[in-house]
């Protein structure tokens, strides 16, 4: 049942408009802060997120053409400021504001924001150390993607011309702002993809720079897509963004990150003049290493040199001693030759003279034969006596023929004695007749005919040595064809002694 | 001598490497531990080296070109203040 009113009715359609003029009236511009929720980019390019706080939420769209130039990327959680106006949908009895701008609310935010996202992309490792490459140590060609004015650009040029001046190519870019972003991540992924060498060769080495500004001005360098092209560059890439101070999430993505624009163009390039005077330095030091080589070698082989012997004092020394022993040979066959001469000359003197010797032994042989003859008398005395005292006691006859038979015994006796005798004495004559020949031989005339002179004292003996000279005595010198006397002179000793002397050496 | 008389290797050489090779060569050198034929044909090495070193150090000419993306990728010459004008070695 339904109790009668005076309320007019409206219809639905009736007060969703009604409602809608009232709040759009009401609610025609406002900032409202939140923290957004659910972000949702549609394929129109239309934005759909939620505000919301700790007790209410409030739906919110941006529409694609503030979408485009918004400055900021809405994201997740992030807690922001809009501004719109309020406006209903009736069709779902629903309101919503129409966001006209957007910014983030305050550092505090800001900070946690970035820092969120630069866990989530530490996460994924794209700043890890071994993905950074190391610059060249001479780039041919530099890439910088910066603002084509102001002082960055200025800046870099001029500390690359001071330090070693490159072929530069400036890929000009918005550095703050709406669409920044974009193309600073576009430009790092244009110049990785241009081919080394060509007409618009890829650079050996990429500088990403912009000056100091505030959290927001720099908010481009921490978006994800350019953090992410820096991560993916080939070409080594050095960020200079802001001041020293100012952390951006490229410079953890970027190879080397430069405190200042200057900086990254004094690592980017060395110092030419520094670098032609090391290779100065280098030469010097090959030059002066290189004489010392060829000079210590020098001294070296001249060592050496002096350490060999001179061929021609080895000569001379041979030949000296090679003459030493020829005088040496020749003086031991003369002192070999005189000492054998002395020898010959000693046995000389003491050999007995032949007729000597002769009559030594024809003296023997009369005595021998004196005694024989005594003998023979003894023995015939002997028998004679015999004889008598036994004759009387013998017949005649057998004594006649027995001495007959006796006396023609001692005949033959007789005879064979003679004959022994008379041969003996024969083979003597013999023996002695060829020992003095052999001794004619031997003798020292011979000797003397070869032009040696046998030297006789007065007393006739031989005179073998030098120092029997006696000075004024009178020596006999026997050549082979007579003799002659000489005197010995009164300084014969002395001079005799020094001519030896004089030999032995 | 010329560029074109380098040995090949060495022409090749970016500037980084011939300076480390021509550094060893010095250091090999004065370290004096070294034949004599092998020390001739190290200081040839060396001096083929600086020069090589040399002649990328007088190639420095700094030139500035703004690249341009209308259609296809191109440059354009950027004049003024920021082109660089070459500065001369000095040589002894």
């Amino acid at each position: 049942m339904v109790p009668i009113s005076n309320l007019s009715e409206y219809s639905v359609t009736e007060l969703s408009f009604a409602l809608k003029r009232t709040v759009e009236e009401a609610f025609g511009l406002v900032r409202v802060r939140g923290e957004i929720s659910g972000f949702k980019r549609h394929s129109s390019g239309h934005c759909y997120l939620r505000l919301k706080d700790e007790q209410a939420v409030l739906e919110a769209v941006i529409w694609k053409n503030v979408a485009m130039r918004l400055g900021i990327t809405p994201e997740e959680g992030l807690e922001v400021v809009v501004s719109g106006r309020i406006t209903t949908y009736p069709g779902r009895s629903n309101y919503q504001i129409l966001i006209d701008s957007m910014a983030v609310a305050g550092q505090g935010a800001l900070l946690k924001l970035l820092e969120e996202r630069r866990r989530r992309l530490a996460a994924e490792g794209l700043f890890n150390e071994d993905r950074k490459k190391k610059l060249p140590f001479l780039p041919e060609v530099i890439g910088v993607i910066t603002s084509p004015t102001g002082a960055v650009i200025r800046d870099i040029l001029h500390r690359l011309n001071d330090r070693f001046p490159r072929r530069v190519l400036l890929w000009p870019v918005a550095v703050q702002g709406e669409g920044a972003a974009t193309q600073i991540a576009a430009a790092i992924t244009g110049f990785n993809q241009l081919s080394p060498g060509g007409k618009v060769p890829r650079p050996d080495v990429l500088i990403v720079a912009r000056g100091g500004g505030s959290l927001e001005d720099l908010w481009p360098f921490n978006e994800e897509v350019v953090v992410r092209a820096a991560a993916a560059s080939v070409v080594p890439l050095i960020a200079a963004v802001g001041h020293e101070t100012d952390t951006t999430l490229i410079d953890f993505a970027a190879d080397r990150r430069a405190p200042t624009p200057t900086a990254a163009a004094e690592m980017a390039v060395p110092v030419r003049l520094d670098l032609l005077a090391q290779v100065e330095r280098y030469g010097g030091r090959l030059t002066a290493a290189m004489a010392r080589t060829l000079k210590e070698g020098a001294v070296r082989v001249e060592g050496l040199t002096r350490g060999l012997p001179d061929p021609s004092r080895l000569i001379e020394e041979r030949a000296l001693r090679l003459d030493d022993r020829a005088e040496r040979l020749m003086q031991a066959v003369r002192v070999l030759v005189e000492r054998r001469a002395a020898e010959l000359a000693r046995c000389f003197s003491r050999l007995p003279h032949p007729r000597e010797h002769l009559a030594a032994r024809a003296h023997a042989f009369e005595r021998l034969a004196g005694d024989l003859r005594h003998a023979m008398a003894t023995v015939l005395a002997g028998r004679t006596s015999q004889w008598e005292r036994l004759a009387p006691r013998v017949q005649a006859m057998p004594l006649l023929r027995t001495l007959a038979r006796e006396q023609r015994d001692v005949g033959l006796l007789a005879e064979r004695l003679q004959g022994a005798v008379h041969r003996l004495g024969a083979a003597r004559a013999d023996a002695l007749d060829r020992l003095g020949r052999l001794l004619e031989n031997y003798s020292y005339a011979s000797v003397l005919r070869r032009g040696f002179a046998l030297v006789r004292d007065e007393a006739g003996h031989v005179v073998e040595s030098a120092t029997a000279a006696v000075p004024a005595t009178v020596w006999t010198v026997t050549f082979h064809d007579g003799r002659v006397p000489v005197r010995v002179d009164s300084s014969a000793r002395s001079r005799n002694r020094d001519l030896r002397q004089g030999r032995l050496f | 001598m010329d560029k074109a008389s380098l040995p090949p290797d060495i022409a090749a050489m970016a500037f980084e490497d011939a300076l480390t090779a021509l550094e060893e060569i010095v250091r090999q050198l004065e370290g004096g531990r070294i034949r004599l034929e092998e020390a001739v044909a190290a200081y040839e090495r060396g001096v083929a080296l600086k020069r090589h070193c040399e002649s990328r150090l007088q190639e420095a000419r700094g030139k500035v070109e703004r690249i341009t993306t209308d259609g296809q990728i191109g440059t354009t010459l950027v004049e003024g203040e920021a082109v660089t004008e070459p500065v001369p070695c000095e040589k002894k």
